[in-house]
């Protein structure tokens, strides 16, 4: 008889193949295509913002036959929300999440619990262009009358509740925001719910929950965050849209008066839509970090030829991170108004949760110490992901205290704060994930050359970019507003015109990457089954790997991942699959 | 095939509906939590009687637990999943078939109950509760519909006679139905009380 999950005929057509596969390589691969669109419109988007900021009264070429919103290439306030609104919903939805969790998730983890798919393969490919539907609606946006909404990507109600009086955009714009976020959840639902159930009970012989890898733990801990989050979103969503298109009062006060128009609703709680949005919206800075900590804690060993500094007290740290971040939304609200004692009930586990993400960096840090580390791509992003999530981290103590955050919260510091920690420290793990798993993906290996190029420009463009908003911040320099032509804010345009070039720089160097990427995957060198001498089970299988990842036998597992640097042998390093016994004595 | 999976084909299946058993676990406490606040909110909170048609619907739902209780498939059969060859005895057609007629009476009981609502002038949009009453009886109707569709798929391997295959079905249709019942159960409760 036949298993009734992941044994599908590999298939011959090219619709079944390439577009509506079941293969779970496939789906990851268009989940990553789908982010590697979604990161480039949102980036655009960004250069827009930043060139506006840095010279307001100068026409953008072009942008005035693109969008009618932004008569003659000048961008107004409105337009300037939308735009922030459609970089920040793009970047968090259909980027943070879905590279590093849905993609390299989808494509890495069952290879690495040894499984032939996905638990539920056509709720897989479902998954996916769910997904890929949302990302259409919320595109569409662009097209309508009106425009994108402008409600940002928190979409605070009322302003994004109460229909076509709160703004340009928040007709139509808004509506397909909601649909988009909504439709979006559903496709996470499914796939959380698929990668908790392959991880359960689709592990091969011998591979025990403790010598997963721990980039596999990290998606499993990520899936279980992401099931609880969406499935709090996803109400959420539905309540806005039956606000804004069928007359309900969910969140909507009475007596509101919205461009000189009473809003024909009652009694609604704005606050109401806060505290279901950061339920999810905490959580969701995780569902972008939590892969990041799995990718780097698996190519760290690889790269220093080191075992991982205590990986269960890794793990330990990013389940307790996974259990600390639903106890934290409140510390997004500390300015909507919170009874003091609230607000330091949700400071103390903000500070706390502080404590698994500073020993995990150790435990990486650890591990880097003394170890003969081997210079090449992945592993400088790697080192990167550390030091921006470092450097993002530590402006987080400020802002997790409600009184310092009454003042910093409205201002660039928080901007600066998380692209650093969630936005360039999630994409740094992308890059090293990107090159490290290029290989199996493709068959062949990125240039190296150009990987580091790649890796230094960014490094030093995202923290010219982000720094100085700290600095930007602390001086009072409110967020979200189109222009500081007024008073005491003009000052601050030559350092806004230094970011601005900055972030074009650094949207330049991304050129090299994309250059590498296309260049490598028809020209690259042709890569080995191992070409890093890693010991899990991915690169036990050749690249890129058969339709059924083993080519029809099942691995099984006698180690854990951690075995490197092992004295006395020809390779320093042995294979999970290996059936040798272990060491008795690592080198040190 | 000679898999060397150490677990039973029923397992992922399992799994799966109880992961989704969570996930809408969460999506109704939210909903929970937003009425309540939502009540607390502003007194505009109009409370009216509920329609009579929902304890006989209480009942449907109940009495179809129990017959998808009866269909389950008895004997030595569910011992053996993996399937080494010994009989394997399927779920009881009759009593599915009364199982899915009972879930559809439940929904047209639900409807029944709008319409009564309806022709008291209470709408989705007049009265926060109202709009509790809508939503929490047609989400939960939605998530029927996805448990008849798993029913209607139970019979579909049973009457293509793979019984293996309709006892895998089976399990995990049958918790997902009785979660139907128990989340009924506890929205009832809480439109009681609240409404």
């Amino acid at each position: 008889m036949t298993s009734p999950h992941s044994s599908h005929a590999a298939p011959q057509s090219f619709w079944r193949k390439y577009v509506f596969s079941l293969d779970h390589k496939v789906i990851g691969r268009q989940y990553l295509d789908l982010s590697l669109v979604a990161v480039t419109t949102g980036m655009i988007l960004s250069w827009l913002m930043r060139l506006h900021l840095a010279w307001p009264t100068r026409a953008i070429p072009f942008l005035g036959a693109l969008s009618p919103e932004a008569t003659g290439g000048i961008i107004t306030p409105e337009y300037y929300l939308s735009l922030m609104t459609m970089h920040g919903t793009i970047m968090v939805f259909f980027v943070l999440t879905t590279a590093p969790f849905a993609g390299f998730g989808n494509f890495i983890l069952p290879i690495q619990i040894g499984a032939e798919d996905m638990a539920f393969p056509h709720f897989n490919m479902m998954s996916f262009w769910v997904t890929f539907v949302a990302f259409i609606v919320l595109v569409s946006a662009f097209f309508v009358p009106e425009g994108p909404p402008l409600a940002g990507w928190t979409a605070y109600a009322p302003l994004s509740a109460v229909g076509k009086d709160s703004g340009p955009g928040e007709g139509w714009g808004q509506t397909l925001w909601v649909i988009s976020i909504g439709i979006f959840c559903i496709g996470q639902l499914i796939g959380s719910l698929n990668f908790i159930a392959t991880t359960l009970d689709l592990r091969t012989k011998g591979m025990t929950l403790a010598r997963m890898p721990y980039s596999t733990w990290a998606w499993f801990i990520t899936s279980v965050i992401g099931l609880i989050a969406f499935s709090v979103l996803l109400p959420a969503c539905v309540l806005l849209l039956l606000d804004r298109v069928a007359g309900t009062s969910f969140f909507i006060p009475a007596g509101l008066v919205i461009s000189d128009r009473l809003q024909p609703h009652a009694g609604g709680s704005p606050l109401l839509w806060q505290h279901l949005f950061w339920f999810f919206g905490h959580p969701e800075v995780y569902i972008a970090i939590l892969p990041g900590f799995g990718i780097v804690s698996h190519i760290l060993p690889v790269v220093t030829r080191k075992p991982l500094l205590g990986p269960r007290v890794l793990i330990a740290c990013m389940i307790a991170i996974g259990f600390l971040s639903y106890t934290v939304w409140g510390h997004h609200m500390f300015m909507s108004g919170m009874n003091p004692l609230s607000a330091t009930l949700f400071s103390v586990p903000t500070l706390i949760i502080t404590i698994p993400a500073a020993i995990a960096t150790l435990l990486w840090i650890g591990t880097l110490y003394g170890s003969k580390l081997r210079f090449n791509t992945p592993a400088l992003f790697c080192l990167g992901f550390i030091s921006v999530f470092v450097s993002g981290g530590l402006s987080g103590f400020f802002l997790a205290q409600p009184a310092i955050d009454s003042y910093l919260h409205g201002t660039y510091f928080v901007v600066g704060h998380f692209h650093f920690v969630m936005g360039v420290a999630a994409m740094f793990a992308i890059f090293a994930g990107l090159y490290f798993w290029f290989p199996k993906m493709f068959g062949r290996m990125m240039n190296e050359t150009l990987g580091k190029w790649h890796f230094i420009l960014t490094f030093i463009g995202v923290y010219c970019i982000f720094m100085p908003m700290h600095y930007l911040g602390l001086a009072g320099n409110v967020r979200r507003y189109s222009t500081f032509t007024v008073d005491y804010m003009k000052g601050s345009i030559p350092l806004h015109r230094f970011i601005t070039v900055a972030a074009l720089f650094t949207g330049a160097a991304q050129l090299i990457f994309f250059y590498n990427l296309f260049r490598s995957r028809f020209r690259g060198e042709i890569a080995p089954a191992n070409p890093w001498q890693a010991t899990s089970l991915e690169w036990t299988t050749s690249s890129p790997p058969p339709h059924d990842n083993f080519g029809g036998h099942h691995p099984v597992v006698y180690h854990g991942p951690n075995e490197y640097g092992v004295a006395g042998r020809e390779g320093d390093y042995i294979m999970q699959t290996s059936p040798e016994p272990e060491p008795v004595a690592a080198a040190s | 095939m000679t898999s060397l999976s150490v677990k039973s084909p029923a397992a992922p299946a399992q799994t799966g509906v109880l992961v989704g058993i969570a996930a809408i676990t969460m999506s109704f406490a939210a909903y929970s939590s937003a009425l309540i606040v939502r009540q607390g909110a502003s007194p505009d909170w109009l409370h009216f009687t509920l329609p009579r048609v929902l304890f006989f619907n209480t009942l449907v739902v109940l009495a179809s637990s129990a017959t998808l209780y009866v269909a389950r498939p008895r004997s030595r059969a569910t011992a053996d999943p993996a399937g080494s060859g010994a009989a394997v005895d399927a779920p009881n057609l009759t009593w599915l078939y009364a199982t899915i007629l009972l879930g559809f009476l439940f929904l047209a009981g639900q409807i029944m109950a709008w319409r009564n609502l309806a022709a008291q002038g209470l709408t989705l949009s007049s009265s926060p509760s109202s709009s509790f009453f809508y939503l929490l009886t047609a989400m939960h109707g939605l998530h029927l519909l996805g448990g008849l569709a798993g029913l209607l798929y139970v019979v579909y391997r049973v009457r293509r006679s793979s019984p293996v295959r309709a006892v895998v079905a089976y399990k995990a249709a049958s918790l997902y139905w009785h979660f139907m019942t128990v989340l009924w159960l506890y929205l009832f409760a809480i439109l009681a009380t609240r409404i």
